[in-house]
């Protein structure tokens, strides 16, 4: 090409990837999501360093043995950390939501869950209302799903 | 083992779109540059790593293979490494594997990226959650580490404004890099005023989907001193792997906090213990450190050594860790704030090191930096990767 020739307009091929899968999500993890159909949200004990591991993993990662007894945990909790998502991202839910991380009582690990039932649009009021330390209760869903979408959290309006 | 060292970069500037050419030929714009700059030619090279993350951000199955011919891997050996955002680093610590076998004398690290041809990344990056348990809620990079933002806020005592103050630095910082994709200057308000994406990350917070392509030339010692061209040793250079899961990192078991980095900080270490350095804060010049939030580079620059746990937000309003201040200078170039092309970020964070440490940067170099270090971040604030650069092979000393 001479250095005089027009510029090439761009040209593009535009696809999208369309794949499926269905996931086998192993014994354990079929457990924990049975489970809360049943409104119980259970944990794993490692027999050597006796964490209670949730969301409920077949083995412990520190000391690499297998987890044995199911736990059950909760429905109290304690936010960990949070965010307020206010951007819409491509299949993912319409904003505002509030994601938390919680350590359910008798849990030595935090579960990630929506915290729903409060107002987000101002977000001064939303984040002073979650916290750090804030206490939590989980919820289930009426018709379970079957996936871990069938709990979620709500602020412990009593402990405030 | 030999010592390694960098001889010739190249990197095109960092864009939102490049529509001029294929990925591959992005990818030979920052060979040919590499290459020229090392005064080298591709017969000389004897081996290639190229870093590319996740399949689905390019949207090609296994894309190194389309840049076989591209980067003149067709018979030599050739390796691609995925460490999700650490990739580009990664790739480097591999490369620089094979030099320091002995095995290989001259390995070129190249790679590109090409973000924004998808609107799907957020999505893309959604999938690197546990299938069962965490996917099906919409974790991505951005809330991930805007949890870890809102931590590091409420353990230190950190806020907004302090998030700000990073942004308007690297701005700053990237103004005087021709590189750097986000080049214009915020001021704290602008960031501030800015829209919430998750809340405590607002837009001016987040680094851009960027396009652009990286590349390096690694030589061992002995083929360095036959060559003749000064080049950017590479004295230290580890990585390290924290859990998966970031509900393990807090909680009343938890050896790590989500808040910080202390796995950064250990790869940190161990890239330290092979350079010899002891006192980061005295022995560091420049420190290109991978943060694609405001809010990351408190706890990397920390992890870093380069301040304690929770002190980073106030010695960055006093005006440290910027061009002109005193002490170790961070992210000259602008960072990853200002441009993220997510394969080559990693490599760019040890060219721009290198730059300094030769002297090379320009209008963003740091005055008599002798040593720089570099890291990158992948996976979910998972796996990290350091390097400790210098321009001698003698002791390191403050």
């Amino acid at each position: 090409m001479t250095g005089n020739a027009p510029t090439q307009a761009p040209a593009f091929y535009e696809q999208t990837w369309d794949l499926s899968y269905r996931h086998a999500l192993g014994e354990t993890s079929a457990r924990f999501l049975a489970a809360l159909q049943e409104q119980k949200v259970l944990g794993r004990r490692c027999p050597k360093c006796e964490r209670i591991l949730v969301p409920a993993r077949s083995f412990c990662d520190r000391c690499m043995t297998s987890t044995d007894d199911w736990v059950q945990v909760g429905p109290a909790g304690t936010i960990e950390m949070f965010t307020i998502v206010y951007e819409a991202f491509k299949g993912c839910p319409e904003p505002p939501y509030a994601l938390a991380y919680v350590t359910l009582e008798g849990a030595s690990t935090a579960l990630v869950g929506y915290v729903k039932g409060l107002d987000l649009d101002d977000t001064a009021t939303a984040v002073e209302r979650l916290g750090i330390g804030q206490r939590v209760v989980t919820q289930f869903a009426e018709e379970p799903t079957g996936s871990v979408l069938d709990y979620w959290f709500e602020l412990d309006e009593d402990s405030d | 083992m030999e010592n390694v060292g960098i001889l010739g970069v190249g990197q095109t500037k960092f864009v939102t779109r490049r529509t001029d050419v294929s990925y591959p030929e992005l990818v030979r714009e920052a060979v040919e540059l590499a290459l020229d700059d090392a005064g080298l030619e591709m017969a000389d090279v004897d081996a290639i790593t190229i870093p590319l993350a996740p399949d689905a951000l390019i949207g090609v199955a296994n894309g190194e293979r389309w840049c076989v011919e591209a980067i003149g891997a067709t018979g030599k050996p050739f390796m691609r490494i995925n460490n999700g955002g650490a990739s580009g680093l990664a790739a480097v610590a591999a490369g620089w594997t094979h030099a320091a076998s002995g095995l290989f004398d001259v390995v070129l690290v190249a790679g590109a990226d090409k973000v924004s041809e998808s609107d799907s990344a957020q999505s893309v990056l959604n999938k690197m959650w546990d299938v069962g348990y965490e996917r099906p809620y919409p974790l991505n990079t951005i809330n991930m580490l805007a949890l870890s933002a809102q931590r590091y806020m409420h353990l230190y005592g950190a806020d907004e404004r302090d998030m700000a103050r990073v942004t308007v630095k690297n701005r700053r910082h990237a103004a005087l890099n021709p590189h750097a994709h986000l080049r214009t200057p915020l001021t704290e308000e602008d960031v501030l005023s800015s829209r919430v994406l998750s809340w405590p990350i607002k837009l001016g917070d987040a680094c851009p989907s960027s396009s652009g392509a990286a590349a390096m030339v690694l030589v061992s010692e002995r083929f360095a001193k036959r060559h003749g061209r000064p080049v950017a040793w590479l004295r230290g250079i580890a990585q390290n792997t924290e859990t998966f899961w970031m509900g393990d990192r807090v909680g009343p078991a938890s050896i790590s906090d989500h808040a910080d980095a202390d796995a950064l900080g250990v790869a940190f270490e161990r890239a330290y213990a092979q350079a010899g350095i002891t006192d980061p804060v005295s022995q560091v010049d420049v420190a290109e450190l991978y943060a694609p939030f405001s809010s990351v580079e408190f706890h990397v620059i920390e992890a870093a050594g380069l301040c304690r746990k929770g002190e980073s937000p106030t010695r960055l309003a006093g005006g440290d860790f910027a061009l002109g201040g005193d002490g170790p200078v961070v992210n000259p170039s602008g960072g990853v704030l200002c441009s993220n092309p997510i394969a080559v970020t990693g490599t760019v964070r040890a060219i721009e090191a290198a730059l300094q440490v030769l002297g090379r940067a320009g209008e963003r170099q740091v005055d008599g930096a002798n040593v720089g270090i570099a890291s990158a971040i992948g996976g979910d604030h998972q796996f990290y990767t350091t390097a400790v650069l210098a321009n001698h092979l003698e002791r390191i000393t403050a």
